[in-house]
């Protein structure tokens, strides 16, 4: 299962949180910012998985940024790796700028990949669908 | 894929610049990330967000904000909590925005109801949160859900309150459930793919959340999975997961199904749109093939199904992306998960060897885990990698490490232990991961006491566990370890010898540095050089008491470790007076209460060689003692206590919660709720405290007391008592008997290791790994214990325990703790503690009753210590039992005190439906010249009957009986015949109550009087008394062992106890469960050699179970039960009914 999906940029700054488990607010900075650190010590010829607490962290970095999910042990490290790049490969679909300012359309897109820690659609267009019928409607 | 990837890299900087404008976003959105992105300080950025957030607070509440500008503010609100600030004044906002908006702004508003809907749900499962509260937060659930959103969990709360609260809650209460699932169910008929695909995955969610509110929708389940859609089909999986993980026999039927799904995925008649990186739908795929190995496991025909499915996966998946590695590895987790095939199994493994020789650092760890998983198969697999394992042991990466070590964990036996622990050790020393630590340390730990090849191996492993782990370690670390000298093995000889080794090598250790040494690891130390130190002749005791009274003098012990010391110094005290009295002279000034008592006793026995001789017996037996757990012996002074008007007690947990509850109220701000409903909730809410009785109240405080106790000591109990629940195999079928010296390989092993091995080329490898390789991978060849399906026994471990060894500590340790946890919560002052110690003062005047529970030893922390002077104990409460009057009458005295006169005939005259139930003998209540009552009890499963047969002794009509029966701690159901208009001469009517008892108590007395008329108009009463006990509305449960194994591990409260065991007939353990089966009314659910299953309920409410094992001369009994007070009770009875057996 995914606990979390962050998107950090390397000075530790979240560009991206979601949580798919309660986790106090409080707790988070925390817990994001211990994340972030177990990422960037590791070189480049290591693995791109973390052990962190009782779960892991699988992070994938794409120049300054780092997209890291948190998963529990039973999952796919692999899988999950590939998700990540799926999930940046939407993105790179969608937006041809820039997608900070768009926070609201990145949890959009987000909540139509993943659901309740599951992965619930990977198809692209599908991803897509409801985003642009709603870019649609906002137009007309 | 490259270009892609190489486009997203160069794209996704520009992505998160700020330059390229965007025309349609906001100022203010654009400004804020701006400014933080600049900002350097987190301080500043604490300052920004706090401006922007009283800034938003004010045009929230504007009326002129246009629904534009609201939303927003709304992606600026989800922006600033997402940087960890609390943005929740606008969560109410965005319910409301998303009542009015468009599709646009309720997307928007999702996100934030989200949070809220999450918090409420940390809220409502949270049992500080008040009624007001909880009416509160059912009024945001109710409004979540009118606008669409799913706030079901909050359903079970809503009907809670309802039962509990006042007339508000209930109308709020009883208001939420309207809302449910059905237009979910409409919805997954709809013509729209997406909305079929989200109404199957809300259900998806309502199922996790209430699995019993969507049963009747199962059958829409299978149609969403035969969906013409594949996306309707893939989100149904997600559903079939969870199912099929729950039972997997009830979905053998779909796994044609999923064949044919995952042959038709695997051959590409997908849309070519489902592809990634041209891998047919690669998520589905994983999901499927999970699905699939949790229905082929253990079933031959079921597996039978898919090995065809399953090869070709493996087949195809042979090209060379990361994807592809995902999928077969997970194709490699499902051929040795489900029934084994030879074939499958050779592609498989020659599939790992891919993934480990890989040079891609993920797929090797991925290669590593996957090894892991097969080894608990087959465990001659590891010989295959054995050279790629031994680079990854030395590989830099942190990770890659930790999972080589978790696999040689997996793979170690008898013959390497050592190599492996070794290696373990090493890591353990370089990394400073805490929870890696604790998780390793734990393995180190099992692994010496599993396979230690001799004793000075394991003292010197288990001195490295304790400096390592040091004071993260669990608490059930260092308490094996102490229970396994303490308790030793068959032979006395070797376990002396253990013992003089773990001397010796504590005294070495703490002739050296011992600053440095985590306190958990000095408390060891001191437990066993108090205990076994005398063993040592060589060396003086005084150097001995030098040493430890050296520690005392540190800074760094703690006042926990310094009682730890003092207990044994306690110990090895005898005949050194000058050096004590110096020691406790010097300690007597202390800070420390707790230190300055242990002073003094140790002054006093150390004057006193007899009295020493007599608390401290050295090399007394482990065995055969006794601990009355539920102190019974007590019962006398605290009903006298409560006759003079003391406070019934109450447990910490409650009283805890009443303070909880108390501050809520002060600080609550809401004010338009009634104060009544709040007390009057306070006391229905829980086990109500105008209920306890003399019982519950010692019950309820020796529930905690051994739950105290349970938490000292888990370990042990795992091997009986599986993650899947009772596990009725192995352990005891080997036979106890020490394994053979581990020490010396059998050849024939070490050839066959050495002739699998294979050596790709010699040449280049150097002779270090290879020696490394034969240690590390010894006594994994043909003669390896573990066959393919890992159904054979692992090896015997080397320091066997007696049969019982948990029962037996734990439920003695139970038992003496009680004094030292009191002292213990008197060192540490938080207020928990301090509470329980409140409590216990009330009873304190009791103990000190018997001269020798002052002993002492009895303030020691050291649970295990004190063993040796329960029985001194024992004779006490035996002597206070016989002296004391006793105030509980056992319900069978009452046949004592009244001789059976009573004809038993008038049983013959119970109503006819009653006759057939059993039923206890006829006693005499009460009588008088005119009048005599009898009552008799019958056991109906849903409740007790009480019958009360009222003769008329005379010759003439005695009119208008009527009998009124009053007991507080039972429920009357029913009741009849209990007015008589006329009762002929000499004859006899009979009237019966239903009763029920609701908490248990161990008795309870009912009194009722009796008013009749002799002659008109002149009304005689007669009183009359009796007691009833639990055992009366205990009634058998009968489960299989299947179930009984898994209620077991859904029950709470636990108590443990030595029981007297009936030895007097040829199976003890069948003769005393038996006497016990009869006394009580038990179901006897199973009986395997030494142990036994017992299982009983209170009428038809909470179950208790029991689980007895046969303990040298005593019985342990271990109860466990929802409910707090009933494992007592029935432990209770159980004493009794043995002790007049």
């Amino acid at each position: 299962m995914i606990k979390f999906l962050l998107m950090v940029n390397k000075q530790g700054q979240t560009r991206l949180s979601k949580y798919y488990e309660q986790v106090e607010l409080g707790k988070r900075a925390a817990l994001e910012a211990d994340v972030v650190r177990g990422c960037l010590a590791r070189r480049k010829e290591e693995c791109s998985f973390v052990e962190y607490k009782d779960y892991k962290l699988v992070y994938r970095q794409y120049a300054a940024l780092f997209v890291v999910v948190g998963i529990t042990e039973n999952e796919n490290e692999l899988s999950i790796y590939e998700l990540v790049h799926n999930f940046v490969e939407v993105l790179d679909k969608y937006f041809s700028r820039v997608i900070m300012f768009n926070l609201d359309k990145v949890h959009i897109i987000l909540d139509e990949m993943i659901l309740n820690g599951h992965i619930v659609e990977t198809n692209k267009n599908r991803i897509l669908a409801p985003l642009l019928a709603l870019d649609k409607m906002a137009e007309s | 894929m490259s270009d892609v990837v190489e486009k997203t890299l160069t794209a996704l900087p520009a992505l998160f610049d700020s330059q390229t404008g965007a025309a349609k976003i906001t100022n203010r959105l654009r400004q804020l990330i701006k400014s933080i992105t600049e900002l350097t300080s987190k301080h500043e950025e604490e300052n920004l967000i706090k401006q922007e957030l009283s800034a938003m607070k004010e045009q929230v509440s504007s009326p002129n904000t246009t629904m534009k500008q609201m939303r927003e503010i709304m992606v600026r609100a989800m922006y600033c909590e997402m940087l960890g600030y609390d943005a929740s004044f606008t969560y109410i906002h965005a319910i409301k925005l998303a009542q009015q908006g468009g599709v646009l702004e309720k997307r928007e508003e999702e996100n934030l109801i989200k949070q809220e809907l999450s918090a409420m749900k940390e809220q409502v499962s949270s049992p500080n949160t008040t009624m007001k509260q909880m009416r509160e937060i059912m009024v945001r659930a109710m409004y979540c859900e009118m606008l669409g959103y799913d706030a079901s969990f909050t359903y079970i709360h809503a009907i809670k309150l309802a039962q509990q609260g006042g007339v508000l809650e209930k109308r709020v209460g009883t208001f939420t459930p309207h809302f449910h699932s059905s237009p979910y169910i409409t919805s997954i008929t709809h013509a729209q793919e997406i909305i079929r695909r989200k109404a199957v995955l809300a259900l998806y969610k309502f199922y996790l959340i209430a699995p019993n509110q969507v049963q009747h929708i199962h059958a829409k389940f299978r149609k969403a999975l035969c969906d013409k859609d594949p996306g309707v089909m893939t989100s149904s999986l997600h559903i079939y997961l969870q199912l099929i993980r729950e039972s997997p026999d009830s979905y053998k039927d779909l796994t044609g199904s999923f064949v044919t799904i995952l042959k038709q995925v695997v051959g590409g008649k997908l849309p070519l749109d489902f592809n990634y990186h041209s891998v047919p739908a690669p998520w589905l795929q994983i999901q499927l093939l999970r699905i699939l190995s949790l229905l082929g496991k253990e079933d031959q025909s079921t597996s039978e199904l898919m090995y065809e499915v399953l090869d070709e996966s493996l087949r195809r998946a042979e090209m060379n992306h990361n994807i592809t590695y995902a999928i077969l590895y997970e194709c490699v987790k499902a051929v040795y998960t489900i029934h084994p095939k030879a074939e499958l199994l050779e592609k498989a493994a020659r599939c790992i060897g891919n993934f480990v020789l890989s040079p891609k650092i993920n797929l090797k760890y991925l290669g590593l885990k996957a090894l892991t998983y097969v080894v608990q198969h087959d465990a001659k697999l590891a010989l295959q990698h054995q050279m790629t394992i031994i680079e990854c042991l030395d590989h830099s990466d942190f990770t890659i490490k930790r999972e080589t070590l978790e696999l040689l964990f997996r793979i170690t036996n008898a013959q390497n232990v050592t190599v492996i622990v070794e290696k373990m050790l090493d890591f353990l020393r370089s990394c400073n991961d805490e929870h890696t630590i604790i998780h390793l340390v734990g393995k180190v730990a099992e692994l010496a006491e599993k396979f230690a090849p001799d004793n000075s191996w394991f003292i010197q492993t288990m001195n490295d566990v304790f400096s390592i782990g040091g004071d993260l370690l669990q608490q059930d670390v260092p308490n094996n370890f102490l229970r396994l000298l303490a308790e030793g093995s068959e032979s006395k000889e070797e376990d002396d010898q253990l013992r003089l080794y773990a001397v010796d090598s504590y005294l070495t250790v703490l002739k050296g540095h011992t600053s440095h040494l985590p306190q958990c690891f000095l408390q060891v130390m001191s437990w066993v050089l108090g205990e076994y130190a005398h063993l040592q002749e060589s060396v003086d005791q005084r150097e001995v008491i030098r040493l430890l009274t050296q520690l005392l003098d540190q800074r760094s012990v703690s006042s926990e470790t310094r009682v730890w010391i003092l207990s044994a110094l306690t110990k090895i005290s005898e005949g050194q007076t000058d050096l004590i009295l110096d020691l406790a002279e010097s300690l007597s000034s202390s800070q420390d209460t707790v230190l300055r008592q242990q002073a003094q006793e140790l002054r006093h026995l150390s004057q006193e060689s007899q009295l020493h001789e007599w608390a401290l017996p050295r090399g007394a037996p482990w065995d055969g003692i006794e601990v009355d757990s539920s102190l019974s012996f007590l019962d006398g002074f605290v009903s006298e206590a409560l006759a003079a008007g003391a406070a019934p007690y109450k447990p910490p947990h409650q009283r805890q919660e009443e303070l909880c509850e108390d501050r809520a109220l002060n600080l609550e701000p809401y004010g338009f709720s009634l104060p009544v409903s709040l007390s009057s909730c306070s006391i229905t809410d829980r086990q109500s405290p105008t209920l306890l009785s003399v019982s519950s109240g010692l019950s309820g405080n020796s529930t905690e007391l051994s739950q105290k106790a349970g938490c000292l000591i888990l370990e042990g109990v795992k091997r009986v008592w599986g993650k899947d629940g009772y596990l009725p195999q192995k352990k005891r079928s080997t036979p106890p008997v020490d394994e053979p010296s581990a020490a010396v390989q059998p050849p024939g092993q070490q050839e066959a290791a050495e002739r699998i091995e294979p050596r790709p080329d010699p040449l280049t490898q150097n002779q270090d790994k290879q020696q490394l390789a034969s240690s590390l991978f010894v006594g994994l060849g043909v003669g390896s214990a573990m066959s393919l399906l890992g159904k054979s026994e692992a090896p015997p471990p080397r320091f066997r325990k007696k049969p019982h060894p948990h029962e037996s500590s734990s439920s003695s340790s139970s038992g003496t703790s009680e004094r030292s946890s009191d002292s213990s919560s008197r060192s540490s002052r938080n207020t928990t503690n301090s509470f329980l110690y409140g409590s216990l003062l009330e009873k304190e005047p009791a103990t000190s009753i018997s001269a020798f529970d002052h002993t002492p030893k009895s303030t020691t922390a050291n649970g295990l210590a004190q063993n040796k002077d329960t029985k001194e104990d024992r004779r006490a409460n035996t002597s206070q039992i016989l002296g004391g009057d006793m105030v509980i009458v056992r319900p069978s005295t009452i046949q004592d005190k009244h001789p059976p006169s009573v004809s038993s005939d008038l049983t013959a005259l119970l109503p006819a439906d009653l006759k057939d139930l059993p039923h206890s003998d006829v006693i005499s209540l009460t009588s008088d010249p005119s009048l005599s009552l009898s009552s008799c009890r019958l056991f109906r499963d849903e409740a007790l009957l009480l019958v009360i047969f009222i003769s008329n002794c005379t010759e003439t009509v005695i009119k208008d009986v009527a009998v009124q029966l009053t007991c507080e701690e039972l429920k009357t159901v029913s009741l009849r015949g209990n007015v008589v208009d006329c009762l002929e001469a000499r004859s006899t009517s009979v009237c019966h109550y239903a009763l029920l008892m609701d908490d248990p108590h161990t008795n309870v007395s009912f009194t009722g009087t009796v008013s009749y008329q002799t002659q008109p108009g002149h009304t005689n009463t007669l009183p009359f008394s009796g007691t009833l006990s639990t055992a009366d509305f205990i009634r058998p449960l009968v489960v299989t062992t299947e179930e009984y194994g898994k209620l077991w591990l859904s029950l709470s409260h636990d108590v443990k106890q030595n029981l007297k065991l009936l030895t007097d007939a040829g199976d003890p353990l069948r003769t005393t469960l038996n006497s016990l089966k009869d006394a009580l009314q038990l179901h006897v659910v199973d009986i395997i050699g030494s142990e036994g299953i017992v299982a009983c309920r209170l009428l038809s409410g909470a179950p208790c179970l029991l689980h007895c094992r046969v303990n040298g001369t005593a019985l342990a009994m271990w109860l466990r039960s929802p409910h707090p007070a009933l494992p007592d009770c029935i432990l209770y009875h159980c004493q009794r009914a043995l002790a007049h057996h």
